[in-house]
């Protein structure tokens, strides 16, 4: 079970996710302190450790629409964030996968700050209303992705293939 | 079976007679573009030798293409160290296609590929940028990655997993009117569609508009097709596809033409005839937010912004320059003129179009990425309100959240920079 910290609306851009002016900074372990900066309540809930890893962040449509930085991706994971959305951009969800950030596809998705949120295998659960809603499941060809641990050990495990044909 | 030009790419890239919707296929890359975010992908792609006791050496240097365009001269030492990081790796790689801050050689990604001929019909390319879909404008499929994956193409030299995406066939007819251009078309066309309209599609364009016009124009309209959601946009090879890579690129080898089946296999298809089209302009804070100029003239602008990947090119500067010739830009509202690359900054220099803008008033900015994404020249202040021909208007995109950008064409930024409103260039015209 996870509350959900923050409720978003469609078309969330990467830009509001990570700031382009932040975009010199790269790495996964540097690039959290900037997550949400323009919301700066939220960013200094995140930044002083307030929101316990799991937390659910809701959205609407095509979330992380925009840019392909991926420090959009590892700010959010560095957070240990989940998010639920009623639909993700291409590029996001592609890097969300290959980061390892938990995403959850849920066109019916429904909640409030503060709601208690369960997902499981097919649904999410928001305990607090009692709406239950179907989660469209990752394509299958993205699911080997997240069984390998992530694209960095999945490419480690085609690389070693290729070496020994 | 009969296919769209994207299905015909990428069985050709795997080697099968063909490919339908869906189909999960790993393509050959043959153009694998970065920039500054290179950093990150060298990053990630020396993780992935971790542990493996080989060697970490790219698959093929000849296909990795890198351009330094999003914070040229460095803004910060932090980016200056990625640069100069890259710059190593390019050195010890063999990586030849490589473009530092260079006057000679130098510009946005997005411009230097097919400036330089690198990409071809019927390629694939990827580039960590989610505006490579431009380069479907020379008919290859061309689409945005991030860095992880990236890293995963620079070992293996192929892109894991891509489903095989449906596709969008968007016909356009008619003739576009005086001050209309295809940044007009391709706005009109996200205002139709929706952000996500295109979301995991490929947007096909056809139609005697998109015969007729230039490639300048075909990577306005690509460009943009991220801004409907679309994986890439793509405007089948043709006589102009060639024309523009043996005259204006210097390619020398045949280039082979890869066209859809007459009876391929739409997902939907869009009819747009441009003959009454007027100019666009997308509002803050979405790229679909969009009107025609009608209904936002008179809106009080303190800057104006021609260049960018979309919109930096030499047509794009001489539309601007003829409007402008004779008039001063508006005091209270600055100009700033970003050329997409070195070599249309020269053109463009020869040409005497910079010394007609500079008399007007403009600033010319070094070709780069600049403040199309608030990351080095041109921010906002707080409440104030930009219009530019780039790509992109959301929230904070232009170095400032407190501020607001709408999108537009060079003709319809000129026009405005002399009134310090929105206005439409129809109006009094030249």
């Amino acid at each position: 079970m996870s509350k959900v910290v923050f409720k978003l609306e469609d078309d969330i851009s990467t830009d509001v996710i990570y700031p382009g002016r932040f975009m010199a900074t790269v790495l996964p372990t540097e690039t959290p302190q900037f997550a949400f900066a323009d919301y700066t309540e939220f960013n200094s809930k995140l930044k002083n450790k307030e929101i316990p890893p799991g937390s659910v962040l809701i959205a609407g449509n095509n979330f992380g629409c925009g840019s392909s930085r991926e420090q959009a991706t590892s700010t959010l994971k560095g957070h240990e964030l989940t998010v639920v959305a009623k639909s993700f951009a291409r590029i996001f969800l592609q890097n969300s996968i290959n980061l390892g950030l938990k995403t959850v596809i849920c066109p019916g998705i429904e909640g409030e700050v503060g709601d208690e949120i369960e997902v499981t295998h097919d649904k999410v659960i928001n305990k607090t209303s009692g709406k239950s809603s179907d989660i469209i499941p990752l394509p299958s060809a993205r699911q080997a992705i997240i069984d390998a641990g992530g694209l960095i050990a999945y490419t480690r495990k085609r690389l070693i293939e290729k070496h020994k044909k | 079976m009969a296919m769209t030009v994207v299905e015909k790419i990428l069985s050709k890239a795997t080697g099968q007679s063909s490919v339908k919707v869906n189909d999960v296929v790993e393509p050959v890359v043959n153009v694998a573009m970065s920039h500054e975010n290179g950093a990150l992908v060298i990053n990630q792609f020396l993780e992935v030798y971790e542990g493996t006791g080989l060697k970490p050496e790219v698959w093929d240097p000849s296909k990795i293409v890198i351009i330094f365009d999003h914070r040229v001269p460095a803004e910060t030492s932090k980016t200056a160290t990625n640069q100069k990081k890259i710059r190593d790796f390019v050195a010890k790689q063999g990586i030849k296609k490589f473009h530092d801050i260079r006057g000679d050689e130098g510009g946005i990604c997005h411009q230097i590929l097919p400036e330089y001929g690198y990409v071809r019909p019927g390629y694939v390319v990827v580039g960590t940028d989610s505006h490579t879909t431009s380069h479907g404008a020379l008919g290859a499929f061309s689409f945005g990655i991030g860095a992880t994956e990236m890293a995963s193409v620079w070992a293996l030299g192929t892109v894991l997993n891509v489903e095989v995406p449906p596709t969008i066939k968007v016909e356009v007819k008619g003739k576009l009117p005086p001050f209309v251009t295809p940044k007009d078309l391709v706005l009109y066309l996200i205002g139709k569609v929706s952000a996500k309209g295109a979301n995991y599609r490929v947007i096909e364009y056809h139609g005697e508009t998109i015969r007729n016009m230039s490639t300048s124009g075909r990577l306005v309209i690509c460009n943009m097709a991220v801004e409907a959601g679309a994986t890439s946009g793509i405007v089948p090879g043709d006589e102009e596809t060639i024309r523009y890579l043996k005259e204006e690129a210097g390619v020398k080898e045949d280039i082979e033409i890869i066209s859809p089946d007459a009876n391929a296999v739409y997902e939907q298809v869009i009819e747009i005839d441009v003959s009454n089209l007027v100019p666009q302009i997308a509002c803050p804070h979405t790229v679909d937010n969009v009107k025609p100029v009608g209904d936002v003239e008179g809106v009080k602008l303190q800057q104006i912004v021609i260049g960018s990947c979309t919109n930096g090119r030499l047509d794009d500067l001489e539309g601007a320059a003829k409007i402008l010739k004779g008039h001063k830009v508006a005091r209270g509202t600055r100009m700033l003129i970003f050329p997409a690359s070195w070599k249309i900054y020269r053109e463009a220099l020869k040409k005497g179009i910079l010394g007609d803008l500079v008399d007007s008033g403009a600033a010319i900015i070094n070709p780069g990425c600049g403040c199309c994404l608030g990351v080095h020249q041109g921010a906002l202040g707080d409440g104030e309100v930009a219009l530019a021909t780039t790509n992109r208007n959301f929230k904070g995109r232009m170095g400032n959240p407190k501020g607001e950008v709408y999108l537009c064409s060079p003709e319809v930024a000129a026009a405005s920079a002399i009134t310090g409103v929105i206005t439409d260039p129809r109006k009094g015209g030249r």
